[in-house]
């Protein structure tokens, strides 16, 4: 355990020593970025908005005291997904679709022998092929947890004005209720933070692929279930320190 | 030239190369022979700079490769093109992509159409000038092959390295791959090492031939002389062969020996 962080760190060191030209590593972060956020903005939409529905669903059901306002159920629909359900949801979607193919990718390119070819052409590989992704990781994820927010609101909105279970000034009243920004820029850090913690450990996992197809097998799920784990813990650890 | 002094290498307390010192020469096609597992890869691994040797150096041209500086090291590697076992082609990119890679990263001074003329020039000498628009997954074994060549020549290389370059080929497509190694080392005189198990290749381009054996150089010298070689695992190995057994026959008999095989039976079967 404590061996294997060693190696991430130094794994991390060695992205950032003797890095590619500037051009090199833009154009690649692009390339990364568009895999990793156009490619994610469905799925993120479509989990977000049910998210958002659900939750206003079930507030609605458990707030049955006629002294609560019904504004209520949006001001909780807004807080509960800006600070927990958009970064930290929209994040776990994202481990398992784009750490696993950052896993994958990496873990064929290494049994392949793709990384020795970047190697014996002095390209130093963690830097090629590690760090964009990292980087475009750290671009998108807030960007897809922002969107994750608008559209659980919006989710919440619908189901709650279609349903009949509030009215539509109901509901904004509440989302526009004690609006305190610091929780967006709580909710900023947890996905800058998860999106290191995905696309890091994904990479690792990938690049230290040994074997064959089996083992890349192997090490997109790894890359998976570690990364969940990793985002649970540190959404933890965020909100007891910075809460 | 290439010379390697005592390299020794282990994994987990398991020795795989036990001292090797050997000497490639510069303008010709030297071949690493052995049998599976005998750590060839290893060493060719070790000599490229994929692999630290826990003891032994490596020289390039007089120039020290191991434990040397960095930029001493990055210089040498912009010279050393390698052929993989499986090609390695980067499957993101096209087979012309493939080839400009590494002008585009090692060579920035290149415009983009000087690099696009290196492209079209090398895919050309490997023949696959009409195929430089397609994905690797579209191309065939050897066709693979050709490209990996052509990448590993882009940059002018001066040390061109092949691990196993005829695996997974048929008899006559491994052919014409060793002798487009063999015209490219000659026409551009440059240091080639090729890593294989084949006695065809032997006999096809082995100019300078060491042979391993559980990690250790038992023999070097020509083809020539390989068939009077005095060393008994070695003979075990050649003879093993069932092309070289026939070979041995015919030398026998009329004297003609390998040059007759070579040229009768060119497509004859391998270990
Ligand atoms: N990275 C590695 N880690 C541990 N053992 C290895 C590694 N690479 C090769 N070996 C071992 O070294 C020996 C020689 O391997 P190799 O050089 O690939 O043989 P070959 O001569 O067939 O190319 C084998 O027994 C192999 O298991
Ligand atoms: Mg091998």
């Amino acid at each position: 355990m404590l061996k294997t962080f060693g190696t991430f760190v130094l794994f991390m060191r060695g992205m950032v020593t003797r890095t590619e030209r500037f051009s090199v590593l833009w154009n690649r972060t692009i390339d990364e970025a568009i895999l990793i956020g156009v490619d994610s903005v469905v799925i993120v939409s479509i989990v977000s908005a049910f998210i958002g529905a659900v939750t206003c669903v079930q507030i609605a059901y458990n707030l049955t005291n006629p002294l609560i306002p019904q504004s209520t159920i949006g001001y909780m629909v807004r807080e509960m997904t800006i600070l927990e359900l958009a970064p930290t949801i929209t994040s776990i979607v994202l481990a398992g679709k784009v750490g696993s193919s950052i896993a994958g990718g990496l873990g064929t390119m290494r049994i392949t022998e793709q990384v020795s070819a970047l190697e014996v052409m002095g390209i130093n590989s963690t830097s090629y092929l590690v760090l964009p992704r990292i980087i475009a990781a750290l671009l998108m994820f807030p960007l897809l947890v922002i969107l994750a927010m608008l559209l659980s609101i919006l989710g919440g909105y619908l189901a709650g004005t279609l349903t009949g279970v509030m009215t539509s000034q109901d509901y904004i009243e509440g989302i526009r209720m004690d609006f305190i920004p610091y929780n967006i820029v709580f909710a900023l850090i947890k996905a800058v933070v998860f999106a290191f913690l995905v696309s890091g450990i994904s990479s690792f996992k990938g690049y230290y692929t040994t074997g064959g197809a089996l083992e890349v097998g192997a090490a997109s799920t790894g890359a998976v279930t570690n990364s969940i784990i990793a985002i649970l813990i540190a959404d933890f650890a965020l909100a007891a320190l910075l809460l | 030239m290439i010379e390697v002094s005592n390299i020794e290498k282990s994994f987990d307390g398991t020795p795989v190369l036990k001292g090797i010192s050997c000497v490639f020469e510069t303008g010709k096609c030297n071949l690493l022979l052995g049998g599976s597992g005998t750590g060839k890869s290893v060493l060719l691994q070790c000599i490229v700079g994929l692999m630290k040797p826990d003891i032994g150096s490596i020289t390039f041209d007089g120039t020290i490769y191991t434990n040397s500086k960095v930029d001493i090291r990055q210089e040498i590697r912009r010279k050393i093109g390698m052929l993989f076992q499986g090609s390695a082609l980067f499957d993101s990119m096209t087979v012309a992509q493939n080839v400009e890679f590494p002008l585009q990263m090692l060579t920035p001074e290149m415009t983009p159409a000087e690099r696009r003329d290196r492209v079209e020039f090398c895919l050309k000498r490997v023949g696959l000038e009409k195929a430089g628009d397609k994905m690797p997954a579209e191309i065939s074994g050897g066709m693979k092959k050709r490209v990996g060549i052509a990448r590993a020549i882009a940059p002018q290389c001066t040390y061109l390295f092949c691990d196993e370059p005829n695996s997974g080929l048929d008899p006559a497509t491994s052919i014409k791959i060793d002798e487009l190694i063999r015209e490219i080392t000659h026409e551009y005189g440059i240091t080639t090492v090729i890593v294989t198990h084949d006695m065809n290749s032997v006999i096809e381009i082995g100019e300078h031939i060491i042979f391993l054996h559980q990690g250790k150089k038992l023999w070097d010298g020509t083809k020539d002389e390989i068939l009077n070689a005095d060393v008994p695992e070695l003979k075990e190995f050649i003879f093993s062969s069932s092309l070289v057994r026939a070979a041995k026959k015919v030398d026998d008999e009329s004297e003609g020996g390998l040059a007759a095989i070579t040229e009768n039976d060119t497509y004859g079967s391998g270990i």
